[in-house]
């Protein structure tokens, strides 16, 4: 390995820059030689790294495009919702609103997440290893969810299952009405994270299974379900996630009534809609934990199931 | 390996700080830049900002004034949305010359941010710019037989109002069915009473009026608690819906004003001159609103003024009604949605 010392040398002649001896080189200079040395230099190590830290140029680019996308907005909501200080926050959080508006958020949630696993991973089946007719078309249709803006899908849903319901269910402004709007926008997550590690299974091993006496049952216990495990949990992840956050098509299909029908999105609405930022950012700043405990969990949950498998 | 890792630390703050800078930056740049195209060019532009519903009307005034003298040469650009939405963003840095809102709050959030004169209301017609009432609308023929707020406390008669919390408009609606009792004799605790039992049957609080209005033309619902010009509107739509303007309800008042940094104050007071004339009030007319100016030609609209009619000020006026009834946490409204709730919740 090539110390650091030839590497900031070939730095200061490039750049200009003249630092003391002993004194370590601007980042700026140890980036741009570091860029350049590994082109003038192609053959010394394979491109696409083995286990190796990344370049600390990629790095930093990765780390101002994520602070600036993603972790000083949500640090500006967590900051937010401490404007009141602890008491502040438990008091916006215990709202009796906002508490029934966060169970009823999480549960459907909850709910949605679960009826996903099931219904995405057997939709991704059919996809992958049922040649079934009109297949292909099922399978651009999956995406359509998340092509469309959510309050039209809450307007196409109130037009389907509404008052007017031309096939005689009516579900519309009743929690029920909430889980299928929420079931609606979140469907492609499991099924698109499942499909491509369907696809991607080498078929032999069940061959060699089944050969050896296993039966069907055995089969996708053994065989299948440690496979596409990983990819189940990460779709259910992001299904929760993406039912806690929704507000689109909930609004217009639940009613929006308050201890009812009203989901934590709305009542987040509600706040900032009658100044209290600070309140809605509590709850927001809830929905962002809750989120994220899940998102560990079942992280942790794929990782164990990566170490069995 | 250790001079590396530290330069790679330094790299990532390094990161972290411009992005910082680049987030401090942002927010103070708007401002300065949005109206910089205005200065170098003849034609000036202005920048109407109001909440949804007279959409259509400013369309059509915009085309008057610019047919006359003073706004020959002045162009728009218009951004429509939630009364409070719109009156945030401008209060944010949203550029504007000209805004309109649905209620008094949402102005003096801009004259408490120092965006809009402390003397906007001062001008002939106290800075309102269209009026409605609040109405009731009912299904073709009004099967139900609904004419008062009264009628809304039947068991069985299933009522739509937006969420007073998510729409800023619909506090006209609720502060309606509330001043139809204080207005006619009953104390406070009564009045709370019969809000109660009108929100009992509330079934959908929609978070805006246009969305209420769709739930109701929707097939949901035996009342729609609305302003008179929103009930004009559908029916110009074509949907089969009646309404009546009870003898006891509460006059609407839509305020307008232009703002203190405008580019341009010349072209914006013109502006907002011309909304006042009859000719721009016509227009208002023609899409429902009741004119503010005296004896304005109402373009075939009968705007009949109802027996018992009272206004927000009789109530005490928006700043002192908006924390008194709608504060998140001690408001009546908000004590009445609780207990409501509390009892759905335990069925």
């Amino acid at each position: 390995m090539p110390d650091t010392h030839t590497v900031s040398g070939a730095g200061v002649t490039l750049v200009e820059a003249t630092p003391a001896p002993g004194v370590p080189p601007v980042p700026g200079a140890a980036e741009t030689s570091r860029g350049r040395r590994r082109r003038s230099a192609p053959t010394g190590r394979p491109l696409v790294s083995h286990g190796r830290r990344a370049p600390a140029i990629g790095l930093g680019i990765v780390v101002l495009y994520l602070s600036l996308v993603v972790l000083i907005p949500l640090a500006a909501v967590v900051w937010r919702s401490g404007e009141g200080g602890a008491s502040g926050f438990w008091h916006a959080v215990t709202r009796p609103e906002a508490s029934s508006s966060l169970k009823l958020t999480i549960g459907a949630s909850l709910l949605v997440a679960v009826v996903n696993l099931v219904m995405g991973t057997a939709i991704a089946w059919l996809l992958v290893r049922d040649r079934l007719p009109g297949g292909a078309v099922l399978d651009t249709l999956i995406d359509l969810p998340f092509a469309l803006p959510t309050i039209v899908a809450g307007l196409a849903l109130l037009t389907v299952y509404g008052v007017k319901s031309p096939v005689g269910l009516n579900l519309a402004y009743a929690r029920t009405g909430v889980v299928v709007a929420l079931l609606f926008v979140t469907l492609p997550f499991v099924v698109r994270t499942v499909q491509p590690v369907l696809l991607e299974l080498d078929r032999d091993m069940e061959e060699a299974a089944a050969s050896l006496g296993a039966n069907p049952t055995v089969v996708f216990l053994r065989i299948i379900l440690p496979n596409i495990m990983p990819a189940m949990a990460a779709g259910t992840a992001l299904a929760f996630a993406r039912a806690m956050s929704e507000f689109g098509s909930t609004v217009l299909i639940s009613g929006n009534l308050p201890f009812k029908t009203q989901v934590a999105s709305v009542h987040i609405f509600n706040q900032l809609e009658s100044d209290n930022v600070g309140g809605a950012a509590a709850v927001a700043t809830v929905l962002l934990l809750v989120s994220m405990l899940v998102l560990v969990a079942l992280d942790l949950l794929q990782r164990w199931a990566g170490r069995r498998g | 390996m250790q001079i590396r890792r530290r330069r790679r630390v330094a790299l990532v703050a390094a990161g972290l700080a411009a992005g910082l800078a680049l987030t401090a930056c942002a927010s103070t740049d708007p401002p300065a830049s949005a109206n910089s195209t205005g200065a170098s060019a003849k034609a000036v532009t202005l920048s109407l900002v109001a909440y949804s519903t007279p959409q259509a009307a400013y369309e059509k005034i915009i085309a008057a004034f610019q047919k006359t003298p003073a706004g020959k040469d002045v162009k728009f650009t218009q951004s429509y949305g939630a009364s409070g939405d719109q009156s945030r963003a401008v209060e944010s840095g949203l550029p504007a010359d000209f805004v309109m809102f649905s209620l008094e709050t949402d102005m003096t959030r801009l004259v408490k941010a120092g965006l809009v004169a402390e003397d906007w209301s001062s001008d002939q017609d106290k800075g309102i710019i269209t009026d409605s009432v609040v109405a009731l609308v009912t299904r073709k023929g009004n099967p139900k037989g609904i004419k008062s707020f009264a009628d809304l406390t039947k068991p069985g008669v299933d009522v739509i109002t937006p969420n007073p919390f998510s729409s800023g408009g619909a506090r006209w609606n609720i502060m309606a069915v509330y001043g139809s009792q204080t207005q006619t004799g009953k104390s406070p605790a009564q009045a709370a009473a019969f809000l109660t039992k009108v929100l009992k049957n509330v079934s959908v609080q929609d978070d805006s009026a246009r969305a209420s209005l769709q739930t109701f033309t929707g097939g949901k619902g035996d009342v729609l608690i609305s302003y008179e010009n929103e009930a004009i509107f559908a029916q110009q739509k074509g949907q089969d819906i009646d309404y009546v303007v009870p003898d006891s309800t509460l006059l609407i008042e839509n305020p307008a004003a232009v703002t203190k940094n405008s580019k341009h104050p010349k072209e914006a007071k013109a502006f907002l001159d011309f909304v006042h004339t009859p000719q721009a009030q016509r227009i208002f007319a023609e899409n429902g609103y009741r004119p503010v100016v005296k004896g304005a030609d109402t373009a075939g609209q009968s705007f009949p003024t109802p027996s018992g009619l009272f206004t927000i000020a009789d109530l005490g006026g928006w700043p002192d009604v908006a924390t008194k009834y709608f504060d998140v946490d001690k408001g009546i409204v908000t004590d009445i949605e609780r207990k409501l709730g509390v009892s759905v919740e335990k069925k």
